[in-house]
């Protein structure tokens, strides 16, 4: 600036605002202005402005220049393109007429740290601190206002949002759930012989509800017919790709009945982990003859899924309708305990993952029994897993009755397939009603 | 007159100690104990005899003492103390076909009692949640000790259809866990730290000491036959007994759960065997119902409380400070 030519006319007072006299080329004092070669295009135009001063033409030059320097690719200068004259301006000692000016005032939250200036850095923080300081304790001594939450708004609001929680008697309730947590973490919980761990099938439960409430709406129908003691055998089509229906089931005789389901599950179930070590938990064992039998003779409430992997597997084209039931064997093992069989039927869960493909040789790869593509799965990744929110309906029929069989029938093929075809019969008929009775499958 | 008890494996933990039981129980007369390393402790009362089982000496002994109740402890699962892993293998096997083979032509036994395991099971996912005496291994009988186990019940039900005059009767224990007691857990679960397979949370039983030797012996001076299952009612998972001890659970992807066990174990010159991995994939239960049913005798302590009394005796986990003392 200082070595500015001084002949006729200062700079750009003739030709046209912006580019110099265009006599000499002011691109080299520009140049030397800017430090650096490469920012040649930038140089230009902010030394010129600067001349000319209003603060409404610096405003407009930047945007130009900005676009040539990105032009050329250098990043910095393109940022800021008065950075130059901020840097040699201390240099010269003397504070140049216009350009810190302006640089303050045009942008001011541009550079902060680049302009050491006193009164602007502290403007901002006071009326700052005084909104807090209002907002929070108009009536508090400044001597040990701090920014942030005073802690006693912090126990009040933990206090309520315990007792919205927790309700009134919030203190006990949560003593007994520390009381709880101890006695998890010192191991001091039981198990039962068949493995299920009651409080984390409390814990699956509550997280299923909202599931099956809010994204299923599932409709429960003859909810009353779940026997409410003694031994029992729920029989259930298959479907969905994942057993999710196997877990809404458990879900609704939890709440309708209050007894916990034990579902006997497929050898793959047990013998992949982690899949194996939550199924135990929650209280599902293995489908075998002797697992069943004891379960139905210590009382419990077993629910099965006799298509297996025939039933879950299938792909969306057959949808609703039911495949072989297994051999009869959960017939003969609720004839030979003596306890009825609830066939339910469940609508909805064939539309949560439309299996539309398979790839066989994967599945044989994975040792698995079969490879699903649906419209989302392999597409989308871990998107595709989110279950499609197909409307549920989940009905309960009339138990059938074998306390009325002789003992020796559970060895009577006849009869067991007799009774098996009579419960998937009555499953595939509710499965028709129930399907005209919701009609479209997502709303 | 009493009874004339030989009680082979007398050197081991259990078989000493029930030696030295029926030393003192009514009606047994005289007690042989037969091993090939001198027992060590108190055996007042007790005639030793050092002989290895492997070898036809055992006809001899049962001959010389007229002895007529053979309890048979010598079947254990391989562990570096005892001896090399085939030098074990040879014992349980070996041994047991030589002594059955003596038994058969000795005039004077007419009862047998013999130490089994539950190990005959096996382990496998498609595991019953619990087994009973009826029920046979699905899987993981192939190696190791579950196939020396299932074995040395073959020859006993053979010499049983052979000596039908003999009554035979054969004790599956559950793990037996104390802290004065050799077993595979009882040294797993000292670690410091216990490897644990990823995925997996087995359900495992233990019998605490006290209970199989009241059963041992009482199976001596009765006259039950038949096979029983023997565990402490109840199940734990490994993931509960690493809190109940205190001792944190090294979760490791079962690719290398074996080799780094066999290692940590190893350290306190003890033993892993592979065949244990699957019991820490898949676990074992068994229902000992019959036990009770048939014999009359009620297991004292349950599986919990076994490991209760183990985690007493042996010192606490690192992190045991955290719950402070269970009620």
């Amino acid at each position: 600036m200082a070595d500015e030519p001084k002949d006729d006319a200062p700079l750009g007072t003739r030709g046209r605002p912006g580019r110099g006299t265009g006599k000499s080329t002011p691109s080299s004092a520009a140049r030397s202005l800017a430090g650096g070669s490469a920012k040649k295009a930038a140089a230009k135009k902010a030394a010129p402005a600067k001349k000319t001063a209003p603060a409404k033409k610096t405003a407009k030059t930047a945007a130009p220049a900005k676009k040539a320097a990105k032009k050329l690719d250098v990043q910095p200068a393109s940022v800021e393109p008065e950075t130059p004259t901020v840097q040699i301006a201390p240099k010269a000692d003397v504070p140049p007429l216009g350009s810190p000016v302006e640089i303050i005032a045009v942008t001011p939250q541009e550079e902060p740290t680049a302009s050491p200036p006193e009164p602007p850095a502290p403007t901002p923080p006071v009326p700052r601190l005084e909104l807090i300081h209002d907002a929070d304790e108009p009536s508090d001594d400044q001597g040990d206002a701090r920014p942030g939450i005073p802690l006693s708004d912090w126990v009040s609001a933990l206090t309520e949002g315990a007792q919205t929680v927790l309700g009134d008697d919030w203190e006990a309730k949560a003593a007994q759930l520390l009381a709880q947590l101890r006695r998890r973490l010192t191991g001091d919980y039981e198990v039962d012989t068949f493995g299920l761990d009651p409080q984390l099938h409390a814990i699956g439960m509550a997280a299923l509800r909202p599931i099956a409430e809010k994204w299923f709406r599932i409709e429960v129908r003859g909810a009353e017919r779940i026997p409410s003691d003694g031994g029992a055998l729920v029989v259930a089509n298959h479907s969905g790709t994942i057993p999710v229906d196997a877990a809404m089931t458990t879900l609704i005789v939890n709440d309708h009945a209050h007894r916990t389901l034990r579902l006997l599950g497929a050898d793959l179930v047990f013998t992949l982990p982690f899949v194996g070590e939550l199924a135990r938990k929650m209280g599902a064992t293995l489908a075998c003859n002797e697992d069943a039998e004891r379960l139905l003779a210590e009382g419990h409430i077993v629910g099965v899924w006799p298509e297996g992997f025939k039933g879950i597997g299938k792909p969306y084209s057959e949808r609703y309708k039911l495949q072989r039931f297994g051999r009869g064997g959960f017939v003969s093992a609720a004839m030979r305990a003596g306890v009825p069989i609830v066939p339910v039927s469940i609508v909805g869960a064939e539309e949560i993952y439309p299996l539309v493909g398979n790839v066989p040789s994967l599945a044989r790869l994975l040792g698995l029994p079969y490879m699903p593509i649906t419209p989302f799965f392999p597409w989308l990744g871990p998107l595709g897993l989110v279950p499609l929110p197909s409307k549920w309906i989940i009905e309960f029929g009339d138990p059938i009755r074998t306390d009325a069989y002789p003992p020796e029938a559970a060895d009577d093929p006849m009869l067991v397939f007799n009774v098996t075809d009579q419960v998937r019969e009555t499953i595939q008929q509710t499965l028709y009603a129930l399907l005209v009775d919701r009609g479209h499958p997502f709303i | 007159m009493g009874r004339v008890v030989l009680v082979t494996g007398v050197a081991r933990d259990l078989g000493s100690r029930l030696a030295r039981r029926l030393v003192v129980t009514p009606g047994v007369d005289k007690v042989v104990g037969l091993d090939v390393s001198p027992p060590s402790g108190d055996m007042h009362g007790i005639k030793f005899v050092r002989a290895d089982i492997r070898t036809p000496v055992v006809g001899k002994v049962l001959a010389v003492e007229d002895v007529d109740t053979v309890v048979h402890m010598n079947v254990a699962p391989p562990q570096r103390q005892l001896g090399s892993r085939s030098a074990v293998k040879e014992i349980n096997v070996i041994g047991t076909m030589q002594l059955l083979a003596a038994c058969q032509n000795s005039r004077t036994v007419e009862r047998l009692v013999v130490q089994s395991s539950t190990a005959v099971y096996g382990t496998s996912a498609r595991n019953p949640a619990m087994f009973t005496e009826q029920m046979a291994a699905r899987s993981g009988i192939a190696v190791g000790f579950p196939k020396d186990a299932v074995d040395v019940e073959a020859y006993v039900r053979g010499f049983g259809r052979r000596r039908p005059d003999v009554a035979v009767s054969t004790f599956r224990l559950g793990n037996v866990l104390a802290a004065d007691v050799l077993s595979p857990f009882s040294e797993y679960l000292k670690l410091p730290v216990l490897p644990a397979m990823l995925g997996y949370d087995p359900r495992l039983q233990f019998l605490h000491p006290y209970d199989a030797l009241n059963v041992l012996a009482l199976a001596a001076t009765g006259d039950v036959t038949g096979a029983f299952n023997v565990v402490g009612p109840g199940v734990l998972t490994l993931s509960q007994m690493g809190r109940r001890l205190g001792r944190p659970l090294l979760r490791l992807p079962s690719v290398g759960f074996n080799g780094v066990t066999e290692r940590m174990v190893r350290l306190m010159s003890s033993d892993f065997t592979p065949e244990l991995s699957r019991l820490f994939m898949y676990g074992r239960v068994v229902d000992g119902s019959k036990l009770e049913r048939e014999l009359g005798y009620e297991v004292l302590y349950s599986t919990p409380q076994t490991l209760d009394a183990f985690a007493e005796a042996i010192e606490p986990g690192v992190l045991s400070a955290l719950g402070g003392a269970r009620g």
